[in-house]
């Protein structure tokens, strides 16, 4: 391998998703303190942390659901600090909830073809079938097979499973071709063999785009994760390698206990 | 096909066999009822576009409906006044047209949504509610007081407005036009639930995080429903006026908003049918009981509260069971 080479793939590129020093208190709790994390191409970056250490409140400052106290949120390096969720979304956030916010009444196709609908920017059409229009479903489509949902297209998403529900959300957040991921718990609740299953899609899908990961199930983030950050009270105690967060004596103080 | 498919082809010629029975057996007074039944149904289908997929309780649909009837009652009270409406910057004369009524009544209730919505829509629950009552009220109390027209006597209209190549005043052909306006809405409304616009806003009722986290905009996508549905309650305000040739506050009043809920919950909130369901049996109802006791609404309260228990699909969902998942 020539020098230049070397140069070229080690050079810090610079992140798809950054939050620079962000603050957060909800009267005399302090959810967020001065948290920078950045997400860079083609990782996964996994945030841990004990319930109640600011998980939800970190997610909800870079999705913009929550204004940050001070700090700023920047994405594919533009300010997105005071832009409103929907607007980090057209330029490229994706995210998954953890408690599934899906059209329950909808079918599956119907809550996919949202996702091409958002992509494509053009709610205002008031007479096609939505259905019908293949530039929508076929983007909904594809996503469904990607996450293996498209035997269940027809079905009313209330009728599918905890584990399935998490997919579509996932098919949804893929819809919009992302630039960058934000999953809260996309594992929860999913039984070993769907958590299995949604490991290995996660591994090939931070190649498309970078996941910001929260999640409970250590197995799967150590099996994932390229960088791991510990969330303790609202601080970001530790980010580093799998190995470097396993040997780190505060975090397995703080966190891990014997897990590790 | 359906269940509810011919539930709704059912009740569509019901509203084509009564007045075509009654036309034979010469029972003008029925037609009439069923004309009411059409109008009432008109204005329902509109509320259910916010109401049903839009999820907005509005009681504030009188405003709409009362602009309706007023944009009728002062273009003709000018027109058989042959009075000026306007003399400057341009004169506006009156008119005995209902085109041109229906599109001056379609134009005012938008712009009327629109800036109610704007105000409204940035609350919701309970908060909404209270706000579109307010609004109502307001032009409840306005109308009263507005005695250049009629203030709370209303407005007399001594001849029924024309519509080319019909005698609007043969109740049957007037029927015919309110029918034939019910069906346009209808289609409207369906095509609507189904449109992109209608996915994203049946979305945004059940889950509107979700919406935005895909780049879409919930409180845009309601004003618009709320205006479509604004207009289209505007329409059915100048046919109930042009009905009854009188137009008076009470078209204003919090009553005919809480009348026009009743008909959609009723029928069942979100059927494309349940407006059409709830408005017939509300006129049927009304006409029975009405006859028998003062105190009809007592048995009216007593249905709707069995529903509401009991069916919360209203009627159709009674008959029909739970709709069905389109493709």
């Amino acid at each position: 391998m020539t020098e230049q080479a070397v140069s070229a793939t080690s050079v810090p590129r610079t992140p798809v998703l950054e939050t620079r020093g962000i603050c957060k208190s909800f009267g005399a709790l302090r959810a967020s303190r001065d948290i920078s994390l950045d997400l860079r191409p083609g990782e996964i970056h996994a945030i841990i942390g004990p319930n109640g250490a600011g998980k939800s409140t970190l997610i909800g400052q870079i999705c913009g659901t929550i204004k940050p106290d001070t700090g700023s949120v920047h994405l594919l390096g533009k300010d997105v600090t005071h832009e409103a969720t929907r607007m980090r979304a057209r330029a490229g956030l994706g995210r998954t909830f953890q408690i599934s916010s899906l059209a329950m009444e909808d079918t599956v196709l119907q809550n996919a073809v949202l996702g091409a609908l958002g992509a494509s920017g053009k709610p205002w059409r008031f007479w096609k079938d939505a259905l019908h229009d293949r530039s929508l479903t076929q983007t909904a489509e594809e996503a469904l097979v990607r996450v293996g949902l498209e035997d269940l297209a027809r079905h009313r998403t209330a009728e599918l499973s905890h584990g399935q529900r998490r997919q579509l959300e996932v098919a949804v957040a893929l819809t919009l071709r992302p630039k960058a991921l934000v999953m809260d718990e996309p594992m929860a609740g999913m039984g070993p063999e769907g958590s299995r299953l949604l490991t290995g899609f996660l591994d090939r899908l931070r190649h498309e785009a970078p996941i910001l990961l929260v999640e409970h199930d250590m197995d799967a983030v150590f099996s994932l994760a390229d960088r791991i950050s510990v969330l303790v009270y609202g601080e970001v105690i530790a980010t580093g390698s799998v190995e470097e967060i396993r040997a780190n004596a505060a975090v397995r103080e703080a966190y891990l206990g014997d897990e590790a | 096909m359906t269940r509810e498919t011919y539930v709704n082809a059912f009740t569509l010629a019901l509203f084509v066999a009564i007045p075509l029975w009654a036309v034979v057996a010469d029972e003008p007074f029925t037609i009439t009822l069923m004309t009411r039944a059409a109008i009432f149904a008109i204005a329902a289908v509109g509320l259910n576009i916010a109401l049903g997929l839009g999820g907005l309780v509005s009681l504030g649909h009188a405003v709409f409906f009362g602009l309706g009837g007023y944009s009728m009652g002062i273009l003709a009270h000018h027109a058989q006044t042959y009075t000026a409406l306007a003399e400057w910057p341009l004169l506006i004369e009156g008119t005995k047209s209902m085109p041109v009524i229906w599109l001056t009544a379609i134009v005012v209730s938008s712009l009327a949504a629109l800036v109610i919505g704007i105000l409204s829509l940035r609350t919701a629950g309970v908060y909404f509610i209270m706000i579109t009552l307010a609004f109502g009220q307001m032009f409840f109390f306005f109308a009263i007081s507005w005695s250049e027209y009629g203030g709370e006597d209303g407005l007399s209209i001594y001849v029924r407005n024309g519509f080319p190549g019909l005698d609007t005043l043969v109740p049957i052909q007037f029927y015919g036009l309110c029918l034939g306006l019910l069906c346009l809405v209808l289609v409207f409304a369906w095509r609507l639930a189904k449109s992109p616009f209608g996915l994203a806003l049946n979305a945004a009722r059940q889950a509107p995080l979700r919406v935005e986290t895909v780049g879409l905009d919930p409180a845009r996508l309601r004003l618009i429903a709320f205006v479509l549905s604004g207009a289209i309650a505007g329409l059915a305000g100048a046919l109930f006026a042009d009905l009854n040739r009188f137009v008076s506050p009470v078209m204003f009043s919090w009553q005919t908003s809480g009348e026009i809920m009743i008909f959609v919950i009723l029928g069942g909130v979100g059927r494309l049918f349940g407006p059409v369901v709830g408005a017939l049996v509300f006129v049927a109802l009304e006409h029975w009981l009405g006859g028998l006791s003062e105190f009809w609404h007592i048995y009216l309260g007593l249905l709707l509260l069995l529903i509401v228990l009991f069916a919360r699909g209203g009627l159709i969902g009674l008959v029909a069971g739970r709709e069905a998942v389109h493709d």
